[in-house]
């Protein structure tokens, strides 16, 4: 293996009894980026997180976490990571401070340091206020950001973060993906595991499509939209009789067959640069009038449609990878 | 050196987070207090009157058992905790925190004794006002208390463990239920042994309940000690430290070394 990546594993193997959660997972991410791991409950993902954190031997297979060997050197690991899970791991009894001055004492941080961090955490998580607050008290959004500042008390060069906005609304999700965002732009790398496709597609570098305990893509974001074809121009036609004529005007741009469906005309185009406004002058040329037009990339949904012949979030019946 | 030095901070850190615990989620502490002291009037006047204690006071009999027996439960927090925490995915957080692998455990138990301390004086308490009366000395009664903490210190490891093997709080909760009560009733707690039938009251002689209460009674109210207060002392001493070495292999199982 090669030394400069902050994640790398190669080969991981882990079974519990007859299921297979992992068949030989390589996973790479260079240091200061986002690695996401995306794939629908029960894919292997919490397992992985839960090998390279030194939770879980694997059966088979290595990994390193900024240079130090996940099975052989786990103490010394414990220093180097953070962890924020989808449980939202902080003690309901403490207060939001307290929380996060004990992980600061527990990580062994200087005299003073962990009060010192606490209050700079909560500050940064905009929870300064109800820091004082017993955290039985708090919001799931809150208790969130809390969990995630807890994993930050250290300043790991390395996080982990397991579906770090599972159940959360869509605002207190923004907040913690700027949040996320933030950390990176300081050089931390983060792995992310998510079955939220918008959430990989807006906060991963490379992302690893994990399924059935094996990585079945890998890739940036449009390296895999890419896989599953180019892009399209999406017209919707003023009169639904022109289509005839719309083929005909649009068919020297295209890549493949124009189709029609549901009354909008999918394009698929090679070359993206003017394509909108070469098409929009062919179309006025074969007095074709138009209500809308627009290109339309592949989303992460269709590449994962694409790859497993399922949809991302729907649920597998061994969804539990505890 | 100094992993054993981690080992004693982290411990503090933690026993500090469950000392807090206390005054924040008072209804537990009142069901620990409660129970005991209903416990005490139940079998003061409704069965009392009806066993036969040659020498003593019923009162005075039942006093040091219901105190054994109290501390027998008193760890009853760490298994619900220690279930909950795992529940949670708090012990996930320890675990990959390069922290001590004893310290969420043994500041659990640690906590224990803050809890055992409060209810041993509301039950004393109570037991004197209703007629309970020490017939020995001052060191007597000193060693008999801190008996009395080191059993129930031993308790806590028990269930420590079962916290950890449980499937969930309420799972924690019946499997205490289930191996602890029947021993506590199954010994000289309540009633004289020689009143059971002969296979019970074997397995009452030999029970360390038995052991434990009976040092208690010598201590408090002069029953002849006889080996029971070095029994005791070797029960609870060694019940500690093989469910705290059994406790801490089983929260380390799961981690890589």
């Amino acid at each position: 293996m090669s030394g400069d990546a902050a994640i790398e594993a190669r080969g991981l193997v882990k079974s519990y009894g007859k299921v297979q959660a992992l068949c030989g997972v390589d996973l790479t991410a260079p240091a200061g980026t986002v690695l996401g791991l995306l794939g629908p409950n029960g894919a292997g993902k919490t397992t992985a997180v839960r090998i390279l954190t030194t939770l879980l031997p694997a059966d088979g297979g290595e990994a390193r976490v900024a240079g130090i060997d996940v099975m052989s050197e786990a103490p010394k690991l414990r220093t180097e990571i953070g962890l924020a899970g989808q449980y939202a791991a902080v003690d309901e009894n403490l207060t939001g401070f307290e929380n996060l001055d004990m992980v600061g004492r527990l990580y062994h941080l200087p005299k003073g340091e962990p009060a010192r961090r606490a209050e700079k955490l909560l500050e940064d998580f905009e929870l300064d206020e109800a820091g004082g607050r017993l955290v039985r008290t708090y919001s799931g959004g809150m208790r969130r950001r809390l969990d995630l500042a807890a994993a930050l008390v250290a300043e790991p060069p390395v996080l982990f973060l397991d579906e770090p906005t599972t159940g959360l609304d869509p605002r207190s999700r923004l907040a913690l993906w700027e949040t996320i965002e933030g950390r990176v732009a300081e050089g931390t790398t983060v792995l992310l595991t998510t079955q939220y496709l918008d959430e990989a597609d807006r906060l991963a570098d490379r992302i690893s499509v994990i399924d059935h305990g094996v990585v079945i893509a890998e890739g940036s974001s449009d390296e895999l939209k890419d896989q599953v074809g180019g892009e399209s121009l999406e017209v919707t036609l003023e009169r639904s009789d022109d289509v005839g004529g719309a083929i005909a005007a649009l068919t020297p741009l295209a890549s493949a067959e124009p189709r029609p469906e549901d009354g909008i005309l999918r394009v698929p185009v090679s070359v993206r640069k003017g394509a909108v406004a070469d098409a929009v002058r062919r179309l006025e040329q074969a007095g074709v009038g138009i209500d809308d037009i627009s290109m339309r990339r592949p989303t992460l949904d269709d590449v994962f449609l694409e790859l497993t012949g399922h949809a991302a979030e729907e649920d597998e019946e061994d969804g539990e990878e505890r | 050196m100094s992993g054993f030095r981690y080992a004693v901070s982290d411990t503090l850190v933690l026993a500090k987070r469950n000392f807090l615990r206390i005054p924040r989620a008072p209804d537990l502490l009142l069901a620990f207090t409660v129970q005991p002291l209903m416990f005490v009037l139940l079998f003061a006047y409704v069965f009392g009157g009806a066993i036969p204690t040659p020498g003593h006071t019923y009162i005075d009999f039942l006093i040091p058992g219901i105190l054994v027996q109290t501390m027998a439960f008193g760890g009853f927090v760490t298994a619900l905790g220690i279930a909950e925490d795992l529940k949670k995915g708090l012990i996930d957080r320890f675990r990959s925190l390069p922290m001590s692998r004893s310290a969420v455990l043994a500041g659990r138990t640690l906590a224990d004794i803050a809890t055992n301390i409060i209810q041993i004086v509301v039950m004393l308490g109570v037991g004197l006002i209703i007629g309970f009366g020490f017939s020995t000395s001052l060191p007597e009664i000193v060693l008999g208390l801190l008996i009395l903490l080191l059993f129930g210190y031993a308790f806590s490891w028990i269930f420590a463990f079962m916290g950890l093997v449980s499937s969930s709080p309420e799972a924690a909760q019946s499997l205490g239920f289930i191996v602890i009560f029947p021993l506590t009733f199954v010994s000289s707690a309540f009633v004289p042994p020689e009143t059971m039938p002969a296979s019970l009251q074997w397995f009452a002689e030999w029970n360390p309940i038995s052991i434990v209460v009976n040092a208690i009674r010598a201590l408090f109210i002069g029953d002849p000690a006889g080996n029971t207060v070095w029994g005791a002392i070797a029960w609870s001493a060694g019940i500690a430290l093989f469910f705290a070495v059994l406790a801490v292999y089983k929260y380390k199982r799961a981690v890589v070394r």
